[in-house]
Protein backbone atom coordinates (compact mmCIF):
# COMPACT_ATOMS: atom_id res chain seq x y z
CA UNK A 1 0.00 0.00 0.00
CA UNK A 2 1.47 3.41 -0.93
CA UNK A 3 2.50 5.69 1.91
CA UNK A 4 -0.04 8.24 3.01
CA UNK A 5 0.53 11.63 1.33
CA UNK A 6 -1.03 13.41 4.28
CA UNK A 7 2.20 12.80 6.24
CA UNK A 8 4.06 15.38 4.12
CA UNK A 9 4.88 18.29 6.41
CA UNK A 10 4.76 16.24 9.60
CA UNK A 11 7.48 17.47 12.00
CA UNK A 12 8.91 15.44 14.88
CA UNK A 13 10.12 16.70 18.30
CA UNK A 14 13.80 17.76 18.64
CA UNK A 15 16.22 15.01 19.69
CA UNK A 16 18.26 15.08 22.91
CA UNK A 17 21.45 17.14 22.39
CA UNK A 18 24.52 15.32 21.06
CA UNK A 19 27.81 16.82 22.20
CA UNK A 20 30.42 16.83 19.44
CA UNK A 21 33.77 15.78 20.93
CA UNK A 22 37.26 16.32 19.52
CA UNK A 23 38.19 12.66 19.85
CA UNK A 24 34.98 11.53 18.13
CA UNK A 25 35.80 13.82 15.20
CA UNK A 26 39.35 12.41 15.12
CA UNK A 27 38.00 8.83 15.11
CA UNK A 28 35.55 9.62 12.30
CA UNK A 29 38.13 11.44 10.17
CA UNK A 30 40.50 8.49 10.55
CA UNK A 31 37.77 6.04 9.56
CA UNK A 32 37.10 7.93 6.31
CA UNK A 33 40.85 8.20 5.62
CA UNK A 34 40.86 12.00 5.71
CA UNK A 35 44.03 13.49 7.19
CA UNK A 36 42.97 17.15 6.85
CA UNK A 37 44.40 18.89 9.97
CA UNK A 38 41.21 20.97 10.34
CA UNK A 39 39.67 17.86 11.93
CA UNK A 40 42.41 17.08 14.41
CA UNK A 41 44.64 20.08 15.04
CA UNK A 42 43.04 22.97 16.93
CA UNK A 43 45.72 25.39 15.79
CA UNK A 44 45.19 24.48 12.13
CA UNK A 45 41.43 24.84 12.55
CA UNK A 46 41.83 28.25 14.19
CA UNK A 47 44.15 29.41 11.41
CA UNK A 48 41.29 28.66 9.03
CA UNK A 49 39.01 30.79 11.19
CA UNK A 50 37.15 28.05 13.07
CA UNK A 51 36.66 28.21 16.86
CA UNK A 52 37.80 24.57 17.33
CA UNK A 53 38.43 21.47 15.20
CA UNK A 54 35.63 20.99 12.68
CA UNK A 55 33.86 17.79 11.70
CA UNK A 56 34.02 16.19 8.22
CA UNK A 57 31.12 17.16 5.94
CA UNK A 58 29.21 13.91 6.26
CA UNK A 59 29.68 13.64 10.05
CA UNK A 60 26.21 15.06 10.89
CA UNK A 61 24.75 11.82 9.49
CA UNK A 62 25.98 10.13 12.68
CA UNK A 63 23.41 12.27 14.46
CA UNK A 64 20.69 12.77 11.87
CA UNK A 65 20.33 9.15 10.84
CA UNK A 66 19.41 7.83 14.31
CA UNK A 67 17.05 10.83 14.58
CA UNK A 68 15.11 9.59 11.55
CA UNK A 69 14.15 6.49 13.55
CA UNK A 70 11.26 8.62 14.82
CA UNK A 71 9.95 8.80 11.26
CA UNK A 72 10.88 5.32 10.11
CA UNK A 73 9.33 3.73 13.21
CA UNK A 74 6.25 5.98 13.20
CA UNK A 75 3.49 3.31 13.36
CA UNK A 76 1.01 5.63 11.65
CA UNK A 77 3.33 6.05 8.65
CA UNK A 78 3.72 2.28 8.23
CA UNK A 79 7.06 2.19 6.41
CA UNK A 80 8.44 -1.36 5.96
CA UNK A 81 12.07 -0.79 6.87
CA UNK A 82 13.17 -4.24 5.66
CA UNK A 83 12.56 -3.00 2.11
CA UNK A 84 14.25 0.39 2.55
CA UNK A 85 17.44 1.55 0.84
CA UNK A 86 19.17 4.93 1.08
CA UNK A 87 18.47 6.67 -2.23
CA UNK A 88 20.17 10.00 -1.92
CA UNK A 89 21.74 12.29 0.64
CA UNK A 90 22.47 15.98 0.86
CA UNK A 91 23.99 18.34 3.42
CA UNK A 92 23.32 22.08 3.29
CA UNK A 93 25.51 24.06 5.66
CA UNK A 94 24.97 27.36 7.44
CA UNK A 95 28.33 26.86 9.21
CA UNK A 96 30.68 23.91 9.84
CA UNK A 97 30.07 21.63 12.83
CA UNK A 98 32.84 22.01 15.42
CA UNK A 99 33.90 20.37 18.66
CA UNK A 100 31.82 21.64 21.58
CA UNK A 101 28.61 21.91 19.58
CA UNK A 102 25.59 20.41 21.30
CA UNK A 103 23.41 19.41 18.41
CA UNK A 104 19.75 18.61 18.31
CA UNK A 105 17.84 17.40 15.25
CA UNK A 106 14.34 18.26 14.12
CA UNK A 107 13.08 15.78 11.53
CA UNK A 108 10.33 16.48 9.04
CA UNK A 109 8.77 14.60 6.14
CA UNK A 110 9.39 16.74 3.07
CA UNK A 111 7.90 14.63 0.30
CA UNK A 112 6.31 11.27 -0.40
CA UNK A 113 5.77 9.78 -3.83
CA UNK A 114 4.98 6.36 -5.15
CA UNK A 115 6.25 5.12 -8.52
CA UNK A 116 5.64 1.62 -9.84
CA UNK A 117 5.02 0.25 -6.35
CA UNK A 118 8.17 1.82 -4.93
CA UNK A 119 7.74 4.44 -2.21
CA UNK A 120 10.07 7.45 -2.08
CA UNK A 121 10.16 9.40 1.15
CA UNK A 122 12.27 12.50 1.63
CA UNK A 123 13.16 13.31 5.25
CA UNK A 124 14.95 16.44 6.40
CA UNK A 125 16.93 16.70 9.62
CA UNK A 126 17.53 20.29 10.65
CA UNK A 127 20.44 20.45 13.05
CA UNK A 128 20.50 23.19 15.70
CA UNK A 129 23.20 24.12 18.23
CA UNK A 130 22.71 24.77 21.96
CA UNK A 131 21.96 28.45 21.24
CA UNK A 132 19.16 27.61 18.84
CA UNK A 133 21.28 28.47 15.80
CA UNK A 134 20.69 26.47 12.63
CA UNK A 135 23.96 24.69 11.70
CA UNK A 136 23.20 22.28 8.87
CA UNK A 137 20.32 20.48 7.23
CA UNK A 138 20.65 16.84 6.20
CA UNK A 139 18.14 15.67 3.62
CA UNK A 140 17.83 11.97 2.82
CA UNK A 141 15.63 10.08 0.47
CA UNK A 142 14.65 6.57 1.47
CA UNK A 143 13.30 4.17 -1.12
CA UNK A 144 11.01 1.35 -0.01
CA UNK A 145 11.04 -1.18 -2.81
CA UNK A 146 7.82 -2.85 -3.86
CA UNK A 147 7.25 -6.21 -2.12
CA UNK A 148 8.06 -9.30 -4.19
CA UNK A 149 5.30 -10.42 -6.49
CA UNK A 150 3.47 -7.06 -6.64
CA UNK B 1 35.89 30.42 5.81
CA UNK B 2 39.45 30.46 4.64
CA UNK B 3 39.59 28.69 1.31
CA UNK B 4 42.99 29.20 -0.22
CA UNK B 5 41.67 29.31 -3.77
CA UNK B 6 40.58 32.65 -5.14
CA UNK B 7 37.22 32.79 -6.88
CA UNK B 8 38.55 35.25 -9.45
CA UNK B 9 41.29 32.82 -10.49
CA UNK B 10 39.09 29.74 -10.96
CA UNK B 11 37.53 29.04 -14.35
CA UNK B 12 34.57 26.82 -15.14
CA UNK B 13 35.95 23.57 -16.52
CA UNK B 14 38.95 23.49 -14.16
CA UNK B 15 39.70 19.86 -13.32
CA UNK B 16 40.43 18.89 -9.72
CA UNK B 17 43.31 16.55 -8.86
CA UNK B 18 41.71 13.07 -8.90
CA UNK B 19 41.67 10.70 -5.95
CA UNK B 20 41.94 6.93 -5.56
CA UNK B 21 40.50 5.37 -2.40
CA UNK B 22 41.22 1.71 -1.57
CA UNK B 23 38.51 -0.01 0.48
CA UNK B 24 38.98 -3.29 2.29
CA UNK B 25 36.82 -5.15 4.79
CA UNK B 26 38.93 -3.59 7.54
CA UNK B 27 38.01 -0.13 6.20
CA UNK B 28 34.32 -1.01 6.49
CA UNK B 29 34.65 -2.37 10.02
CA UNK B 30 36.45 0.81 11.06
CA UNK B 31 33.78 2.98 9.42
CA UNK B 32 30.99 0.95 11.04
CA UNK B 33 32.53 1.59 14.45
CA UNK B 34 33.12 5.31 13.90
CA UNK B 35 29.72 6.01 12.33
CA UNK B 36 27.56 3.66 14.41
CA UNK B 37 26.15 2.01 11.26
CA UNK B 38 26.41 -1.72 12.02
CA UNK B 39 24.14 -2.96 9.24
CA UNK B 40 25.50 -6.50 8.56
CA UNK B 41 25.43 -5.99 4.77
CA UNK B 42 28.66 -4.02 5.37
CA UNK B 43 30.59 -6.77 7.14
CA UNK B 44 28.78 -10.12 7.01
CA UNK B 45 29.14 -11.90 3.65
CA UNK B 46 26.59 -14.59 4.49
CA UNK B 47 23.98 -12.01 5.41
CA UNK B 48 24.75 -9.82 2.38
CA UNK B 49 24.26 -12.74 0.01
CA UNK B 50 21.06 -13.82 1.76
CA UNK B 51 19.52 -10.41 1.02
CA UNK B 52 20.50 -10.67 -2.63
CA UNK B 53 23.75 -8.70 -2.78
CA UNK B 54 26.76 -10.08 -4.69
CA UNK B 55 28.93 -9.69 -1.57
CA UNK B 56 29.57 -7.30 1.31
CA UNK B 57 29.12 -3.70 0.15
CA UNK B 58 30.64 -0.45 1.40
CA UNK B 59 28.48 1.99 3.35
CA UNK B 60 27.11 4.53 0.89
CA UNK B 61 28.00 7.18 3.45
CA UNK B 62 31.62 5.97 3.44
CA UNK B 63 31.77 6.42 -0.33
CA UNK B 64 30.16 9.84 0.00
CA UNK B 65 32.67 10.85 2.71
CA UNK B 66 35.64 9.57 0.68
CA UNK B 67 34.65 11.34 -2.53
CA UNK B 68 34.35 14.83 -1.06
CA UNK B 69 37.97 14.67 0.13
CA UNK B 70 38.93 15.47 -3.45
CA UNK B 71 37.10 18.79 -3.06
CA UNK B 72 38.15 19.63 0.50
CA UNK B 73 41.82 18.90 -0.30
CA UNK B 74 41.52 21.21 -3.31
CA UNK B 75 39.73 23.98 -1.40
CA UNK B 76 42.10 23.79 1.57
CA UNK B 77 39.41 24.40 4.17
CA UNK B 78 36.72 21.69 4.47
CA UNK B 79 34.48 24.44 5.89
CA UNK B 80 34.47 26.06 2.43
CA UNK B 81 32.12 23.33 1.17
CA UNK B 82 28.65 24.67 1.95
CA UNK B 83 26.57 22.09 0.14
CA UNK B 84 27.15 18.47 -0.86
CA UNK B 85 24.69 15.98 -2.27
CA UNK B 86 24.83 12.57 -3.95
CA UNK B 87 22.56 9.86 -5.25
CA UNK B 88 23.50 6.27 -4.41
CA UNK B 89 23.33 4.51 -7.78
CA UNK B 90 25.36 1.29 -7.42
CA UNK B 91 26.92 -0.38 -4.39
CA UNK B 92 30.71 -0.66 -3.99
CA UNK B 93 31.24 -4.42 -3.68
CA UNK B 94 34.14 -5.27 -1.35
CA UNK B 95 35.56 -8.80 -1.66
CA UNK B 96 37.35 -10.43 1.27
CA UNK B 97 40.90 -10.33 -0.11
CA UNK B 98 44.02 -8.18 0.18
CA UNK B 99 42.91 -5.75 -2.50
CA UNK B 100 39.26 -5.12 -1.67
CA UNK B 101 37.72 -2.45 -3.90
CA UNK B 102 38.96 0.85 -5.29
CA UNK B 103 36.87 4.03 -5.49
CA UNK B 104 38.00 6.45 -8.21
CA UNK B 105 37.06 10.10 -7.81
CA UNK B 106 37.46 12.85 -10.40
CA UNK B 107 35.68 16.11 -11.02
CA UNK B 108 35.70 19.63 -12.32
CA UNK B 109 34.32 23.06 -11.69
CA UNK B 110 31.00 22.87 -13.51
CA UNK B 111 29.94 26.46 -13.03
CA UNK B 112 30.69 29.70 -11.23
CA UNK B 113 27.46 30.30 -9.34
CA UNK B 114 27.54 33.65 -7.62
CA UNK B 115 30.14 36.41 -8.02
CA UNK B 116 29.12 38.06 -4.76
CA UNK B 117 29.06 34.90 -2.60
CA UNK B 118 32.12 33.61 -4.58
CA UNK B 119 30.59 30.14 -4.90
CA UNK B 120 31.35 27.50 -7.52
CA UNK B 121 29.73 24.16 -8.22
CA UNK B 122 31.98 21.12 -8.47
CA UNK B 123 30.62 18.00 -10.18
CA UNK B 124 32.17 14.74 -9.04
CA UNK B 125 32.47 11.48 -10.94
CA UNK B 126 32.74 8.53 -8.58
CA UNK B 127 33.27 5.01 -9.88
CA UNK B 128 34.27 1.54 -8.65
CA UNK B 129 34.96 -1.41 -10.96
CA UNK B 130 34.22 0.95 -13.91
CA UNK B 131 30.68 1.60 -12.72
CA UNK B 132 29.32 4.90 -11.51
CA UNK B 133 28.55 4.41 -7.80
CA UNK B 134 27.39 7.94 -7.00
CA UNK B 135 25.12 9.95 -9.29
CA UNK B 136 24.39 13.67 -9.33
CA UNK B 137 27.32 14.12 -7.01
CA UNK B 138 27.71 17.86 -6.56
CA UNK B 139 29.30 20.25 -4.13
CA UNK B 140 29.01 23.99 -3.72
CA UNK B 141 32.26 25.58 -2.57
CA UNK B 142 32.77 29.09 -1.27
CA UNK B 143 36.13 30.42 -2.43
CA UNK B 144 38.22 33.33 -1.24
Amino acid sequence: MPLNQSFVGRTYPPTEPYEVGREKIREFAKAIGDANPAYTDQRAAKTLGHPDVIAPLTFPFVITYPATAQVVDDPELGLDFSRVVHGDQKFTYIRPVHAGDQLSVVCAIEAIKSVAGNDFISISGKVYDQYGGHVVTSTMMLVARAPEGE
Amino acid sequence: MAARLKYAEIEAGTELPPLTVPVTRATLVQYAGASGDFNPIHWNEKFAKEVGLPNVIAHGMFTMASAIRMVTDWAGDPGAVVEYGVRFTKPVVVPDDDKGAVIEVSGKVAAKLDDEARTVRVDLTVTAADQKVLGQSRAVVQLA
